[in-house]
């Protein structure tokens, strides 16, 4: 066998993964690295900071369904990624990040640019590995992908010490990864989604509670199947979106904190919740003992140690959704022909009661301030609810989530557990490089768009056309409302400033507009959509607009304040 | 539900791992991070080199264990979770004692030693080192015991623990 260097086979390992793109930052403990990638058909995607290299390589997984890639240097670089991570850690989205590392014998020694980067990352990844010798390379690349990608997905972060990536070693890469230690089980138990079926079959009122895992597990034809064949009323956590097409007439929105009234109330009211790749979190739950009061819980999920941990169930299934509701439609084709819409009628009644009663609501007056939800209504139009929507996180995130009708899974990029502001920006840069073909728009926040917004330089270098809507309020805008809410109106440091952000998209070599007035959204928004270009859209919105329905922390998720 | 309410009870968990450097830190730091108590903890190599067991006491309740093994067993590192708890086991534990050993006390003190089957394993003008082998029950009694000759130091090792084989088992 030929001997490559660790640089080398570095790159071979990401060949043989089919990489075709690596989001990352050079510096002198990867420059091995750099020279061999440079020399190779693998696409680099300079960034312009770590954190988004890695929110990036999150984009990219969330809107290809494909592992995610950044390579960065060590010490500072490293630390730069901890956020990023830490997102995808929280998401469940499958990226792996390599390190650069000091070389071998100056670890532990405080050496230039040195951290314990796997120390400090122990609990934001799924696992991670130091690579100690250059025959091990393989072996931990190869595990690194497997782990990024199976069971409940997660980061992976290998630590390359720059001296095991100069010494030579053989290169074979394996056909399959076996991990004696780590073996998810896919495989639902039959007995009990036997059970599962037989409980929704009875149910009167069931409500299907999806999440994040519907999209990773690639399970949404499945649910779209199962609910329309038993007519049941779906709901999605932010995760989930897009898991269920929401212009069916089975689909209640989003629930939670910021859910619809009509998804909260069903939650209230089911008999029986079958929740589906979703982990119970706290803004889903509200207050937790009085979540879903008078429903028997099915709970379907890869990850064992998401059942029984915030709640508990009384079905609980271990395995990979998409399986499970192949499984469950396998039973439904199996019953005899019930009229389900008829039977279910009642209960699909109500809900269309709550929907009639409490829509999702906002005021906009020709004359008056631009509402921010007018302007995600108006992007959603005019992209035909096709576009990729990557958000930042606060009101932006919500609006975009309730008024974005998705109707397609992988097309919402949105940092839901870690709540991480300036993720937007790069996440849509990533988006639009895994699907090319797409609108991608980044619906953002006058503060969070300044967390990562030296990312403009990147879009505008690759040529990205992405397309970012700052809903410019002046304002921290959800810490704001909660201040306004919950703090007699004491604005503490809320009321943020910004630049020009029309000079400041021009100065990058991007396409800069603002829309002032009501009747400027729609040419703004067509304009940005007819230039191949990065465009920054500074939608000057009202300032002190708040996110309906809104469950203060605490309180029962039936518990919401209204417009 | 609130998960944390349940009634306590002390679990005994015994968990093969990768002997590997930091896979110690990543089971104690699950720990930690996600707020569990550790009562004790001890960790050795296996007959196997690759494989070490770590054994841990851990105070909570029954929901709470079943969420500290599940996320035992996510670590990748982590082979197997057992808890000991409610089947037959062998545990022991062992401490050094330190005990004070005045001219009036040598004679009770080597008293107390023999009666729990203990050794002196050092010896000086003024003091015994005693090892004490046995359960925690064990090693609290005699402690207690010696309490008022009065402990100079003490070192224990943290629980270990095998199950019991079943009896009449065919090899
Ligand atoms: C990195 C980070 N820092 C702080 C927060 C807390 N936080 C949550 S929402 C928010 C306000 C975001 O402001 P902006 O981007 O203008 O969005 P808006 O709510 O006004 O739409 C803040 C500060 C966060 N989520 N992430
Ligand atoms: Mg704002």
């Amino acid at each position: 066998m030929t001997a490559y260097t660790g640089a080398k086979i570095f790159v071979k390992c990401l060949e043989a993964e089919n990489v075709d793109l690596v989001f990352g930052y050079p510096g002198g403990a990867v420059i091995d690295i750099y020279h061999e990638l440079d020399q190779s058909d693998i696409r680099h995607i300079l960034v312009r900071h770590e954190q988004a290299a890695v929110h990036a390589a999150d984009g990219y997984a969330r809107a290809s369904g494909k592992v995610g890639v950044a390579l960065v240097t060590s010490g500072p670089g490293a630390t730069n990624t901890v956020t990023g991570i830490a997102s995808a850690y929280m998401d469940s989205i499958p990226v792996v990040v390599f390190t650069g590392q000091v070389p071998t014998p100056l670890i532990g020694n405080d050496a230039f640019q040195e951290v314990d980067i796997v120390g400090i990352t122990r609990p934001c990844t799924k696992h991670s590995f130091m690579v100690k010798d250059t025959k091990d390379l393989v072996k931990c690349i190869s595990r690194a992908f497997h782990l990024a990608r199976t069971g409940r997905p997660g980061p992976v972060l290998v630590d390359l010490p720059k001296d095991i990536m100069q010494t030579a070693a053989d290169f074979s890469y394996p056909e399959k990864v076996f991990i004696e230690s780590y073996q998810p089980n896919y495989a639902p138990h039959q007995g009990q989604l036997r059970k599962a079926f037989d409980m929704i079959v009875k149910a009167n009122r069931p409500l299907i509670y999806g999440g994040g895992g519907i999209i990773s597990a690639r399970a949404a034809d499945e649910l779209t199947t199962f609910a329309r064949r038993l007519s049941i009323p779906v709901t999605l956590t932010l995760m989930g979106l897009g898991g269920f097409p929401a212009d069916d007439p089975l689909w209640l929105g989003m629930l939670g904190m910021h859910g619809t009234y009509r998804a909260n109330m069903a939650v209230g009211n089911c008999d029986l919740l079958i929740a589906i790749g979703a982990r119970f979190d706290d803004r889903v739950t509200g207050k937790i003992d009085e979540f879903a009061p008078n429903a028997k819980i099915i709970h379907i999920d890869i990850d064992p140690s998401s059942i029984q941990k915030n709640i508990q169930v009384d079905v609980p299934v271990v395995g990979d959704c998409k399986a499970a509701l192949a499984k469950l439609n396998c039973f439904a084709d199996g019953l005899n022909g019930r009229n389900w819409a008829e039977i279910r009628s009642e209960w699909l009644g109500i809900i269309q009661e709550w929907k009639s009663t409490r829509p999702l609501a906002y005021c906009q007056t020709l004359d008056g301030a631009i509402k921010p939800q007018c302007v995600v209504e108006a992007i959603h139009r005019l992209t035909n609810g096709e576009a990729i929507i990557a958000t930042e996180v606060g009101q932006n995130q919500m609006w975009a989530a309730q008024y974005y009708h998705f109707n397609s899974p992988n097309s919402f990029l949105s940092s839901g557990g870690l709540g991480c502001m300036g993720y937007g920006l790069p996440a849509s840069i990533g988006g639009q490089l895994a699907r090319p073909d797409r609108v991608v728009v980044n619906i953002a926040g006058d503060g969070s768009i300044q967390m990562n917004i030296q990312e403009l330089a990147t879009a505008v270098h690759y040529n990205l056309p992405v397309k970012i809507a700052i809903l410019n309020n002046g304002y921290l805008g959800m810490v704001r409302q909660w201040q306004e809410l919950f703090k007699n109106r004491r604005y503490a440091s809320t009321n943020i400033t910004a630049p020009d952000f029309v000079r400041v998209a021009e100065a990058y070599g991007a396409v800069g507009l603002r829309a002032t007035r009501p009747n400027e959204v729609e040419p703004v928004i067509r304009r940005a959509l007819e230039i191949d270009k990065p465009v920054v859209m500074d939608f000057v919105v009202e300032r002190e607009e708040n996110v309906y329905p809104m469950v203060p922390v605490g309180q029962p998720i039936t518990k919401m304040l209204l417009v | 539900m609130d998960t944390r309410e349940a009634p306590e009870k002390r679990h005994t968990l015994s968990i093969l791992v990768d002997n590997e450097p930091g896979v110690l830190a990543r089971v104690a730091g699950l720990f930690s991070g996600r707020n569990f108590n550790i009562g004790s903890l001890s960790v050795a190599e296996t007959t196997d080199p690759l494989v070490s067991r770590i054994t841990i006491v851990v105070p909570g309740s029954e929901i709470i264990l079943e969420q500290i093994m599940k996320q035992l067993r996510k670590l990748i590192n982590v082979h197997k979770v057992i808890d000991l708890t409610d089947q037959p086991r062998v545990e022991r534990e062992l401490a050094l004692i330190k005990v004070k050993g005045k001219n009036g006390d040598r004679a009770e003190i080597l008293r107390i030693v023999d009666i729990f089957r203990c050794q002196v394993v050092d010896v000086s003008p003024h003091d015994y080192t005693v090892e004490v082998t046995g359960d925690q029950d064990k090693i609290e009694a005699i402690l207690e015991l010696f309490a008022r000759f009065g402990i100079i130091e003490i070192a224990k090792s943290g629980v270990t623990a095998l199950p019991r084989s079943k009896k009449g088992e065919k090899k």
